[in-house]
Parts: C-alpha cells; sequence; structure tokens
C-alpha cells in the first residue's frame, strides 16, 4: 500500500519555484500534495499527483530532473493525539523516517505522507495499530 | 631491425647530445635572425644578438613566443625560408581562436616523421606490423605524422583517417592490425564498440596503440587496455612545434621521451619566465632545433608539466616529460595553492559527475573562495536533502584530496552553466573586480 510521489530539483534561485509550477500547471497536471526541502544550494520539490507516470513524462520532457518514490500516506483522524500515535507506532517498528507532510485528498479525507526507510514494514506495523495506509487510486 | 629507429640519437650520452643541441641552436638562431622579422625585432627589443648565442647554455637569453605571437604574425610572418622551399602546411582546428598555419619544408616533413617512426618502434613496432592509422588526415597532424612514421617503420600502413568505426573494425579484424593509433576516445570508442558486438580483448590481433591529440588519464589507459588487449603508448605534440611526435613513450610507460634533437625543452615559472631546473612543475617550452619552415624559438606551449632525466629502463637516453597536468593560462592561484581547471574535472570524470561545472573564484575578508557547480545528472538524483548535501560534501572531500585546498560544491540543474560557442565556459575570477 504506497503513493507515487515525484520529486523535482530546483535550484535555489528566484523564481525557479514559480517557474516549475507554472509549467506543472500549463500542461494539466493536478497537484494533490505539494512539499518543498532544501539547503543553500537547491530545494527538493515533492509532489503527488492523479497520474504520476504521465506527470513525471512531462517534467522530464521539461528539462527537469525528477525521481519517482514510494512513499505512506497514512489516513489521520481528526481526533487529538493521531499523528503522535502514528510517529510512535512507527518508532517502536523501528522505522526511520525520512521526511512527512500533509495532504488532503480531493474526496476530503486527511493524510499524512511518509517518507521511510522500509515501506513494507512500516505499513504493517500501522495496519496492526489500526491505521490504514491507502494506494495511488484511493486518494483520487 | 632493432627497437629503436635512431638509436644514435635516441640512446646517446647527455654529453653528445648537449653537442648536437648548441651547434643546432646556434645555427638555428642565425637562420631566424636573419629570416624571420617578426623574431629579429623580438630579440632586438631584449637587446640580443646572434652571436651572443654559443650554446645551449645561451636559450634563457632568447625571447619568448606565445599564441598571441602566432596570430600577430598569422599567416606568414614566422615563416622561416622562402615559400618556395615550403611542401605542406598543417594546421589546428582553430577552436581557440586564430587557427595556427604550420609551414614544412621537405625536410621537416622527413624529420617529424622520423620522430613519429621513433614513436611507433618505441612500441614495439617493426616492418612486420600492420598500422592503423586513425586519427584524422588533412590539415590535422595527426593522420599524416603516423602515417609517414609508419613508413619509415616499414610498417603496412592502413591510411583510415578517423570516423566510420564498423569499417575500423573491419580493417583491424580482416587486415589483421597489429598497431592501432589515433585519439584516445576514439581508441575507447572502438574498444567498446568492439566488446559490444562480441568481440573480446584476446580476439584481435592488436597489440599496441599509440594515442595522443588530446587530455587523458591513466584510468582511460587501463579501461582501453582492457577493452582492446593491448599496450597503449602515449604521444604528445602540437602543430606549432610539428605535430605528434615531439614526445613518445616507451614500455615503461613513466612519461614520455621528447625527441630533443630536434625540440629543445625547458621549464619555465609561467609568471615569472624564469627558467626552473629539472624536475620542477612548470610551463613547458619548445625551440625548434632545426625546422625550417616555421622555426619556433621558445615557443610557450602552455602545458604544464615536469621534465625527468632520470635512467630508463628502455635504453633512450631522452629526457622524459611527465603527461601535461593542465595549461598555464589556466592556472589560479588560490590561497596561495596553484590550481587547475583539469584537476578538478579529473576529479569529477572520477566520481561519475558531468563535465559541466564552473569554477568561481572570489576574495571574502580577505581570503579567496573557491566554488565549483556541478550539472547534476538525473541518475544522481534522490528525493532526500541529505543525500544531496552528503554528495556534495563527498565531492568537496574528493577535491580538497587533489587540490590541497577546501572548495564549496554546488550541484545545479542541468543545462543551467551557461556555454559560449564551442567551449564552455569553466572559470570566473571575480577577485580581480576588487583589485
Ligand atoms: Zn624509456
Amino acid at each position: 500500500m504506497s503513493v507515487k510521489q515525484i520529486a523535482v530539483f530546483i535550484e535555489n534561485k528566484k523564481g525557479r519555484l514559480a517557474e516549475v509550477t507554472r509549467y506543472i500547471a500549463d500542461h494539466n497536471v493536478n497537484l494533490r500534495a505539494l512539499s518543498i526541502a532544501d539547503n543553500q544550494d537547491f530545494g527538493i520539490l515533492r509532489i503527488i499527483c492523479e497520474d504520476p507516470v504521465a506527470a513525471n513524462g512531462i517534467l522530464r520532457e521539461g528539462g527537469y530532473i525528477t525521481t519517482v518514490t514510494d512513499v505512506l500516506a497514512a489516513a489521520i483522524s481528526d481526533k487529538p493525539g493521531s499523528l503522535a500515535q502514528i510517529l510512535e507506532v512507527l518508532s517502536e517498528a523501528g522505522v526511520m523516517i525520512e521526511y512527512t507532510y500533509a495532504f488532503l485528498s480531493a474526496k476530503g479525507g486527511a493524510y499524512m505522507i511518509f517518507r521511510v526507510d522500509d515501506n513494507q514494514s512500516a505499513a504493517a506495523a500501522l495496519a496492526g495499530a489500526g491505521i490504514k495506509t491507502v494506494d495511488q487510486e484511493e486518494l483520487f | 631491425m632493432g627497437k629503436y629507429y635512431q638509436p644514435e640519437i635516441e640512446c646517446a650520452s647527455a654529453e653528445e647530445l648537449r653537442k648536437i643541441q648548441s651547434e643546432k641552436l646556434v645555427k638555428q638562431v642565425k637562420r631566424v635572425y636573419e629570416n624571420v622579422a617578426y623574431y629579429r625585432r623580438l630579440m632586438e627589443e631584449k637587446g640580443v644578438r646572434p652571436e651572443d648565442i654559443r650554446s645551449v647554455e645561451d636559450l634563457h637569453k632568447l625571447p619568448f613566443l606565445t599564441k598571441a605571437d602566432l596570430r600577430d604574425a598569422y599567416p606568414y610572418g614566422l615563416l622561416g625560408t622562402d615559400l618556395k622551399n615550403c611542401v605542406r602546411i598543417q594546421s589546428t582546428s582553430g577552436t581557440t581562436g586564430r587557427r595556427v598555419v604550420a609551414f614544412y619544408t621537405q625536410a621537416d616533413v622527413e624529420l617529424w616523421e622520423d620522430c613519429c617512426a621513433r614513436a611507433i618502434m618505441a612500441a614495439g613496432g617493426t616492418q612486420e606490423d600492420v598500422c592503423q592509422v586513425a586519427y584524422g588526415y588533412g590539415l590535422f597532424t595527426g593522420g599524416p605524422g603516423l602515417n609517414g612514421g609508419s613508413h619509415k617503420v616499414g610498417c603496412l600502413t592502413l591510411p583510415m583517417s578517423s570516423g566510420n568505426t564498423e569499417r575500423q573494425i573491419q580493417f583491424i579484424q580482416d587486415l589483421q592490425a597489429t598497431i592501432l593509433c589515433c585519439t584516445p576516445s576514439y581508441a575507447a570508442y572502438i574498444g567498446e564498440t568492439m566488446n559490444e558486438m562480441g568481440i573480446g580483448p584476446g580476439e584481435n590481433t592488436l597489440k599496441a596503440g599509440i594515442f595522443g591529440a588530446e587530455p587523458w588519464t591513466e584510468e582511460m589507459r587501463r579501461n582501453i587496455e582492457a577493452s582492446l588487449g593491448i599496450k597503449a603508448y602515449d604521444i604528445y605534440g602540437l602543430t606549432e612545434t610539428t605535430g605528434p611526435g615531439v614526445a613518445f613513450e616507451c614500455q615503461e610507460q613513466t612519461g614520455m621521451h621528447i625527441n630533443e634533437d630536434h625540440f629543445l625543452p625547458e621549464i619555465i615559472d609561467p609568471e615569472t619566465g624564469e627558467a626552473l631546473p629539472e624536475g620542477s612543475k612548470g610551463e613547458l617550452v619548445f625551440t625548434n632545433l632545426d625546422k625550417e619552415g616555421f622555426p619556433l624559438i621558445r615557443y610557450r606551449t602552455r602545458d604544464i608539466c615536469i621534465l625527468s632525466r632520470k635512467q630508463c629502463s628502455c635504453g633512450r637516453t631522452l629526457i622524459k616529460m611527465s603527461k601535461p597536468m593542465g595549461r598555464s593560462d589556466d592556472m589560479m592561484i588560490i590561497r596561495g595553492v596553484n590550481v587547475f581547471p583539469s584537476q578538478i574535472e579529473t576529479v569529477l570524470i572520477r566520481e561519475g559527475y558531468s563535465v559541466n561545472y564552473l569554477i568561481e573564484v572570489d576574495r571574502k575578508n580577505n581570503v579567496d573562495t573557491l566554488d565549483v557547480s556541478v550539472e547534476l545528472t538525473p541518475d544522481q538524483f534522490t528525493d532526500t536533502v541529505k543525500e544531496l548535501t552528503e554528495k556534495e560534501k563527498a565531492l568537496a572531500n574528493a577535491m580538497k584530496t587533489m587540490l590541497g585546498i577546501n572548495p564549496r560544491v554546488h550541484l545545479v540543474a542541468p543545462k543551467s552553466i551557461a556555454r559560449s560557442e564551442g567551449k564552455a565556459v569553466r572559470v570566473i575570477d571575480k577577485r580581480k573586480l576588487h583589485d
């Protein structure tokens, strides 16, 4: 149960982020989630969209460097402490989290995206704790 | 036939060589002074007369010639004899400014081909060999030089010129070529292609290759040797002084023997022009001791290397030059350390990066800074900042080991480093703005 995320390399220069998001919009790629991480030289734009294969092709055609990664999307409920619970479960299972960000599906559900070192054991641990992870189709 | 083409020169004692060089130098300076108005003016400006040059010890008194002089004197200004005595021209590609046009008399062609013959024999060539010349023929010196040398040795010469790799391989196989002469990058390509076609290193008749006309690394040498199953020899030369064959490698592969009976080498400090003792690293300078058509005196090659007279196991006494380590006009002094873009390029190739890079040198708070931007390639990209930052650090460390100073490395997007026509702009030195 995982979701395909596209990461795009962008230089840390004025206007580069606007440029790539404009490019994505112009090619009718419908973004669902977007997060950015950076250091002083570059940024990595991470996106979740409906058709990641097509979107990745479009980005590469535009000369962008990209990589597609399987990430986990875990449903979070409205209750306080639900994120803390997920983090505890993953920590207990010995799963390392590289990064995480939030995401709202078109159908209205709230999700956290997790990039972990081991998708399978993370998904199993979450399932064991009654936390649902979804795949690509369920999000759109 | 022995293993030397001209043993009386190649294995001469140091004194004999010196005597030959001194006699030739005195004559050559006199001839150039009389025939080349351009150089006569340079000598007059320096206040040196032909009779001041009595042996190689006096070489340092003479003025230098540079690439700029060749440009200024284009095309006939450095001609050393009547045009009617010349039988040939060769020329450079002219990628960096005005092309060089060099003139050859028949004697010049002969001595050039002799030098190439020495190189072929040093690589084990005899009249039993089939020598495939896959350097370009034409204005470029590579093809004509090795072609002539191969004739002189008595090899069966295959004048292939470059390109048409399938045909090259067919000739290697059908005519059982034993020596391949071409650029190292083309040799690597031929080797790869043969391997892809299922022809392994032991499945051809080649035994040696003579590769030059562009910089190549020891790693490339190993790759070529492995893919073709040969021993790969380096050869050095430049159109200005004659072409390939100015220096050549022997079986020891620890530097190239300079044909110093024709090309008198010196190492100078590129900053001051001062001649440096044997073993010093500096700019290589050549004097054509007997060329008639285009006789250059103290021509600054801009190649940085080291000369050595250490005894060689091949028996040749000709002085050896190291593989050029960089170009003097590219040399930067950063925090007191000599840095060449070629060193940075070597690290990038070794670490698997693109050679599209930009070096920026600046001075902040009286300290020189060195920043290297490198275009990222798709297979190096990962989705975590941590991993990419680690790649930057690892690359900076590899460069520090090579250069002796610590650069900052920046990964940048593909095609983001500006390319001028032809050659990419590689260095921006902003320190000059502050001075
Ligand atoms: Zn030797």
